[in-house]
C-alpha cells in the first residue's frame, strides 16, 4: 500500500517536472533568505567566534551559552525600555491611524466631484510613497534647531523660545505618533474607502425617504458596514505590534543618542547592537524575543481573523 | 439642497486642509533647495525666501559624478530586482496554483510560514555575509528584497486560480502545449493587470530602499541614491569628502549647505513624484489587494 502511493508520488514527480522546475528559484530563495536564517536563531545561545565563518559553524559552530545573552538583556533597563516602547507606539499608532483614516475615508466618499475626489487621494497618499530617508529630511525642514520652519517661523508667532528638538526626548512620543499618522494615513484611507465604495447604495436611499441625516447614515450604515475590514486590518496590525517601522524610528530622530528613552524600539536596538555596538550576543537575544513573541501574536491574530472571516485568514 | 451644498463645502474644505498638510512639507523642500543660503541664515527655512538662486543646483552639478554614479545604481538595481522578483515570485505561484503540482500544500505552507515567522536581522545578516559573501557587492541591494513580501506570491496565486479558468490551462495540455508554453503564452498575457501591480509595488520598494545598504554597503562607490541621501543627512560634507569622484577644490565654507541638503532630497523624491500620477491607478489596486487579501 505504501510502497504502491510511492510510486504513484514519484510518478507524478516525473511527470510534472516542469512544475517542480518552475517552483525552484522561488523556492530556493526562500530557503536562502527565510528557511537559513531561521535556522540561525540558535546564534542567541551561543558566544560567537569570529573566526569561524561559513554555513556550517553558522548553524552547529560556536561554543553554547545557554541563555546567558537573554540574561543579559533582561537584566539591563534596556529590555523594558524598548518592549514598552515598540508596543506603547504600535497600539497608539493601530488605534488613532485607524480612526482618523475611517473618517478621512468616510468625508473623501462623500466628496461628489470625481476630479477633485482623485486629486485629494493622490495627494494623501504622496507621503506613503516616498522613503523614511526623505521623510528625515522633510521633517529635519521643520525641526532644524537653527533654520526649521518650527523655531523660526512658527514658535516665534505663538511666542515660544525654540526648542532644540533632537535633544529633548519628552517631545518625542507626539512627534513620532504625528509623523507616522502622516506618512501612512493615506494609504488605510485608500483601502477604508475601497470597503465604503463596496456598500450596497439602497441603504442609503432608503436611509434618505426615512429622514436620516448625514450623520445617523454614517454611523448607522457605514461604520456598521464596514466593520469587518476595520476588525480585520487592526487585528493583523495587532499580529504584528512586536515589530516596529525601523525607518521611523531610525532615520526621523536622526539617530540621536539624547533620545532614546522615547525611540529606542525592539529594532533599533538589534540594529544597533549588531551595527555599531558589535555585541551580537545581546542582539541575536533581543531579535529572537522579537520573533519568538512576534510568531505568537500573529498566531493569536490569525486564529481570531479567521474566526470572523476564513478567507482573510493567512493560513 | 441648501443644506447639501453647505454640506459639500464643508468636506472641500476638510479635505483641502488635510491634502495642504501632506503636501505643505514637500513645498517648503523645494522652495528652500531654490533659497538663497543667506537668506535661509537669516530668516530659517521660509515659503517665502528673501531671495532665489540655483546656487545648490550649481553645487550639486560640480558633484556630477558620485550622483549620477547613485543614480545609476538605484535605477540597476530596481530594474534587475523588480524584473527578477517578478519572475521568480510568478512562476511559483503558477506552480503552486496547479492542483498537478507535487507536494503542493506543503509547499504552500512553506511560503506562508514565512509570514508568519523570521530569523531576524542578525541571522539574516550573517548568512548574507558570511555564508554568501554579498557584503559590499550590488547583489546586497538586489537579493534581500526579491521577494519582498511572500504576501504577493499568495496573491499571484489567488489571481491565476480565479481569473484563469483551469479549462483553458486543461485543453492547453491536451494540445500538447508544455508547462512553460503554458506560463508564457495563456497566464502571463491574461494576468498584466496583476504583475503590473506587483511591479509597481516592487518598484517602489527598490527605489525607496535605503536599509539594504545601511547594513551591506560600506563602499560610498556602492550607494543607491537613497544611501547617499541617508549620508548626507548627518553628514551634508560627505559627498565631498570621501573621494566619491566628486570635486573637492571648492571650499567648505563656500557650500550652500542647507540649500543643497534639500536640493539633495529633491532629486531623490522627483522621480517618483514625475511616474506617480500614471501609477497612481495601479498602485491604489495594489494597496488594496495587498491590504485585503484576493
Amino acid at each position: 500500500m505504501n510502497q504502491s502511493r510511492w510510486r504513484k508520488f514519484r510518478k507524478r514527480v516525473v511527470r510534472h517536472r516542469m512544475l517542480i522546475l518552475m517552483a525552484l528559484p522561488g523556492l530556493a530563495y526562500l530557503v536562502i533568505n527565510n528557511y537559513l536564517p531561521m535556522l540561525g536563531v540558535t546564534i542567541a545561545f551561543k558566544e560567537i567566534d569570529y573566526s569561524r565563518k561559513g554555513l556550517f559553524n553558522l548553524l552547529f559552530g560556536h561554543e553554547w551559552i545557554g541563555f546567558k545573552n537573554f540574561e543579559y538583556l533582561f537584566r539591563t533597563d534596556d529590555a523594558y525600555t524598548i518592549t514598552r516602547n515598540t508596543i506603547l507606539y504600535n497600539g497608539l499608532f493601530i488605534v488613532l491611524n485607524t480612526v482618523v483614516a475611517i473618517a478621512v475615508a468616510i468625508v473623501l466618499n462623500e466628496i461628489r466631484s470625481r476630479f477633485m475626489s482623485r486629486l485629494y487621494q493622490s495627494l494623501i497618499l504622496l507621503p506613503y510613497l516616498i522613503s523614511m530617508v526623505i521623510v528625515g529630511y522633510l521633517a529635519l525642514s521643520m525641526l532644524n534647531v537653527e533654520n526649521g520652519f518650527m523655531n523660526k517661523i512658527i514658535l516665534p508667532l505663538l511666542g515660544i523660545d525654540p526648542v532644540s528638538w533632537y535633544s529633548e526626548p519628552a517631545y518625542w512620543p507626539y512627534i513620532l505618533t504625528f509623523v507616522n499618522l502622516w506618512k501612512n494615513v493615506g494609504y488605510l484611507c485608500i483601502i477604508y474607502l475601497a470597503a465604503i465604495v463596496g456598500i450596497n447604495h439602497e441603504y442609503y436611499e432608503a436611509a434618505v425617504i426615512d429622514g436620516a441625516s448625514k450623520w445617523q447614515q454614517i454611523t448607522r450604515i457605514t461604520v456598521p458596514l464596514i466593520a469587518p475590514t476595520i476588525t480585520i486590518m487592526m487585528l493583523l496590525a495587532v499580529g504584528r505590534i512586536f515589530y516596529s517601522d525601523f525607518g521611523l524610528f531610525y532615520q526621523v530622530p536622526l539617530n540621536s543618542g539624547a533620545l532614546k528613552p522615547t525611540t529606542d524600539v525592539i529594532d533599533t536596538y538589534v540594529y544597533r547592537g549588531l551595527m555599531t555596538l558589535g555585541d551580537i550576543g545581546m542582539s541575536s537575544a533581543a531579535g529572537l524575543y522579537q520573533s519568538a513573541v512576534g510568531f505568537v501574536l500573529i498566531l493569536l491574530s490569525n486564529w481570531l481573523v479567521r474566526r470572523r472571516s476564513r478567507d482573510q485568514a493567512l493560513f | 439642497m441648501r443644506t447639501n451644498a453647505v454640506q459639500q463645502t464643508l468636506f472641500h474644505a476638510i479635505m483641502a486642509a488635510l491634502s495642504a498638510a501632506c503636501l505643505f512639507p514637500f513645498i517648503l523642500l523645494f522652495v528652500v533647495s531654490f533659497s538663497d543660503e543667506q537668506s535661509i541664515i537669516l530668516n530659517g527655512y521660509s515659503l517665502i525666501p528673501d531671495s532665489f538662486s540655483l546656487e545648490a543646483y550649481r553645487y550639486l552639478w560640480g558633484q556630477l559624478t558620485p550622483l549620477a554614479r547613485a543614480y545609476g545604481i538605484t535605477v540597476l538595481i530596481t530594474a534587475v530586482g523588480t524584473i527578477t522578483g517578478l519572475l521568480i515570485s510568478s512562476l511559483l505561484a503558477y506552480s503552486l496554483s496547479r492542483d498537478e503540482m507535487p507536494l503542493r500544500r506543503v509547499l504552500s505552507f512553506l511560503v506562508v510560514f514565512t509570514l508568519l515567522f523570521n530569523g531576524g536581522l542578525v541571522p539574516t545578516y550573517l548568512v548574507y555575509t558570511e555564508v554568501f559573501h554579498l557584503k559590499n557587492t550590488l547583489l546586497a541591494l538586489i537579493v534581500p528584497g526579491l521577494l519582498t513580501n511572500a504576501f504577493f506570491i499568495l496573491i499571484i496565486r489567488t489571481f491565476f486560480k480565479m481569473s484563469i479558468p483551469g479549462a483553458v490551462i486543461e485543453s492547453a495540455y491536451i494540445d500538447g502545449a508544455s508547462e512553460w508554453t503554458i506560463f508564457s503564452r495563456i497566464i502571463l498575457p491574461l494576468s498584466l493587470p496583476i504583475l503590473a501591480t506587483i511591479g509597481m509595488m516592487l518598484t517602489i520598494a527598490y527605489w525607496n530602499d535605503w536599509f539594504n545598504g545601511l547594513i551591506y554597503i560600506t563602499n560610498p562607490k556602492l550607494y543607491s541614491i537613497q544611501n547617499l541621501l541617508n549620508r548626507m543627512l548627518s553628514n551634508i560634507q560627505f559627498l565631498m569628502q570621501n573621494d566619491l569622484g566628486g570635486r573637492s577644490s571648492e571650499s567648505l565654507a563656500q557650500m550652500p549647505m542647507n540649500a543643497v541638503r534639500m536640493a539633495m532630497a529633491v532629486i531623490g523624491i522627483l522621480p517618483i513624484l514625475c511616474i506617480y500620477p500614471f501609477f497612481q491607478k495601479y498602485l491604489v489596486k495594489g494597496l488594496v489587494i495587498g491590504a485585503v487579501k484576493g
